[in-house]
């Protein structure tokens, strides 16, 4: 079993890994953000990361497909899910914040509920896929080997989202109020900032970060219901492993999800899919807070 | 009091009626909804009683269902020490993920036990040599006097009716007590000499232990076993049918999961988005009715006899 770990084909999994780290950061990020500030353990996450992902279909299709039409749904598929994070702050959350987690978690499971059927009655439920624009196409050669162009891409979209989400939260006014009202957000509305609309500033930013990774996986995989379901989970054990609220540990946890799956699908193919697992448990059993500071 | 042991004795006199004059269909869904019932009631044990937010207790149902599957399709033993089998399984698993996590509390305690639970869904549904895999158990061979539906739906009758009241007896006792105590107030329970870890621990092996007999019952009700009953989502849902009939009763676990499982069989009959009713349905619960249905109408009674708004 180890030797494959030892073959040409380890580094290629471990760039397909990283690449899927790029994904599972973005999303994750975004739940992070939201629980560390809301405190809401936002299920439905994983709901609205497939509607990015379907939204970006969509307009591929009314565009007919090309570059142009890629790039907008880059944009536009984020957008519609952000809107629709809108809607849900201001109509249900904005009013329940005082509630205890569990009825929030419960709440957020009936969203996600409601929103996969609407998924099925608006998309239908057969699978759905897209190509790479023209100039993603096609495999670049790193250190000698084939690595498919559009997961280079997505390597390159990784530390842009995380500087970008730095720059946010550190640098600008609202990011800095969001954080001081993820500690202590009664003191922060005594001070004279209305707290509500930082909370939806936040909700809004959490939940596009959700449909830009929907919008930015779909072209390697295929978009159906129920890739909500393995992702949300994936997105809540690394938001855990990193420290509840704390972007780079949303990084770290990412890391070490993407990379245990792609290598342990090397080294076990069977059991694959429990590494991540294992890795989580592992982490937790020592760390049990997480392995950064939680915004908690 | 003597109302309520009247109106529990002329149900379970229905129930043992039932199968005299209700189609097999019906039998066998009722069947499902007891241990389906109890199922909730042990995860009440956990989440109701002891504020521990077990997430992923459908776990327990599932190792309690392959385990008693697979002793009896595996292995040689008298069936009978597979129904034992399977429920001490899962309290043997209750107890090893309990202790890693019972040293958390709240969000963190919910989320360690969602992925030790997630990762005995992974091992159960990858390992195919040995547990079928993502395919599960299908015609699995029972004892003759189980094999018909008649036979499966007393043996679930009973088998329930003794854990419900295993389980009510528990939480009207000193520990039941304690374990409410340390739910409203751990650091004033610590403080009075209860050991909080320890009392927390014996719910979490007790609730999975029952957790694991419905899973045993489910195997004879259905003689099938699959991957998916211990699936995060079906979790979730089980700690709905507890929120819908109210968390801190003792019946309203077993009224929500009637409640959830009636309408799932006669709604999905009528309406294909059997899904998007539940949500919305869950939505105004969540919203107007936060204490459960039974929890709304005990509040209801009890403001009547009190005379008090």
């Amino acid at each position: 079993m180890l030797e494959n770990l030892l073959s040409a084909g380890t580094l290629t999994q471990i760039l397909v890994g990283l690449s899927r780290t790029t994904i599972l950061f973005i999303v994750s990020s975004g739940l992070s953000l939201i629980l560390g500030v809301l405190r809401i353990p936002n299920i439905a996450h994983g709901s609205l990361y497939m509607i990015g992902a379907f939204s970006a279909y969509t307009v591929i299709q009314f565009l007919g497909g090309g570059t142009l039409a890629f790039w907008a749904a880059m944009v536009a598929g984020p957008l519609v899910v952000a809107a629709l994070g809108f809607l849900l702050e201001r109509g249900f959350f904005s009013y329940l914040y005082d509630r205890e987690h569990l009825m929030l978690l419960l709440l957020t499971f009936s969203f996600t509920l409601i929103l996969g059927d609407l998924v099925k009655i608006l998309w239908g439920s057969e699978y759905r896929s897209i190509t790479a624009p023209p100039i993603f196409r096609g495999s670049a050669e790193v250190f000698g080997l084939p690595i498919p162009q559009y997961n280079l891409f997505l390597l390159l979209v990784g530390p842009v989202i995380a500087v970008f989400l730095w720059l946010v939260i550190n640098r600008t006014r609202i990011g800095k109020i969001a954080r001081a009202a993820a500690v202590d957000s009664e003191m922060v509305s005594a001070v004279g900032i209305d707290v509500g609309w930082v909370f939806a500033f936040t909700f809004v930013l959490g939940c596009f970060l959700a449909g830009l990774g929907g919008a930015l996986v779909a072209p390697i995989v295929s978009i159906s219901l129920g890739m909500d379901h393995s992702l949300i989970m994936e997105a809540f054990l690394i938001v855990i492993i990193g420290g509840l609220g704390n972007i780079w540990g949303a990084l770290l946890g990412s890391l070490i999800f993407g990379l245990t799956q792609s290598l342990g699908i090397l080294v076990w193919p069977q059991f694959g899919i429990v590494f991540p697992y294992l890795a989580v448990v592992v982490v937790l059993v020592f760390r049990p807070k997480g392995l950064l500071r939680s915004a908690w | 009091m003597k109302g309520k042991h009247a109106a529990a004795i002329l149900l379970l006199v229905l129930l043992a009626a039932l199968p005299q004059f209700a189609p097999r269909f019906h039998v066998y869904i009722v069947s499902i909804l007891l241990l389906t019932g109890l199922l909730a009631t042990s995860l009440n044990l956990a989440i109701g009683y002891g504020g521990l937010y077990q997430f992923h207790h459908a776990v327990f149902y599932g190792i309690g269902a392959y385990g008693t599957a697979l002793m009896l399709t595996r292995s040689g033993m008298p069936a009978a020490l597979g129904f034992l089998a399977g429920p001490l399984l899962a309290a043997l698993l209750s107890l090893a993920i309990g202790i890693v996590c019972v040293r958390l509390s709240k969000l963190y305690f919910g989320m360690l036990q969602i992925s030790l639970g997630s990762l005995v869904w992974a091992t159960v549904y990858r390992w195919y040599s040995f547990t079928g895999g993502d395919d599960g158990i299908h015609g699995i061979p029972l004892p003759d006097l189980l094999s018909s539906t008649t036979g499966a739906y007393y043996y679930t009758l009973i088998v329930t009716a003794a854990s419900l009241f295993a389980l009510y007896r528990i939480v009207r006792s000193p520990f039941g007590k304690a374990l409410e105590g340390i739910r409203d107030n751990p650091v004033r329970s610590s403080a009075i000499g209860i050991h909080v870890k320890l009392h927390q621990l014996a719910a979490l092996v007790i609730a999975g232990f029952f957790g694991g007999v419905a899973g045993s019952l489910f195997v004879v009700v259905d003689t099938s076993v699959f991957p998916d009953m211990m699936f995060w989502t079906y979790s979730l849902e089980v700690l709905i049918m507890c929120l819908l009939g109210g968390m801190y009763t003792f019946f309203g676990p077993l009224v929500g999961s009637s409640i959830l499982m009636l309408l799932r069989t006669y709604v999905s009959i009528h309406f294909q988005y059997w899904h998007l009713f539940l949500g919305i349905l869950l939505t105004l619960v969540i919203i107007f009715l936060p204490e459960g249905v039974l929890g709304a109408v005990v509040r209801r009674f009890r403001r009547a006899e009190t005379g008090h708004a």
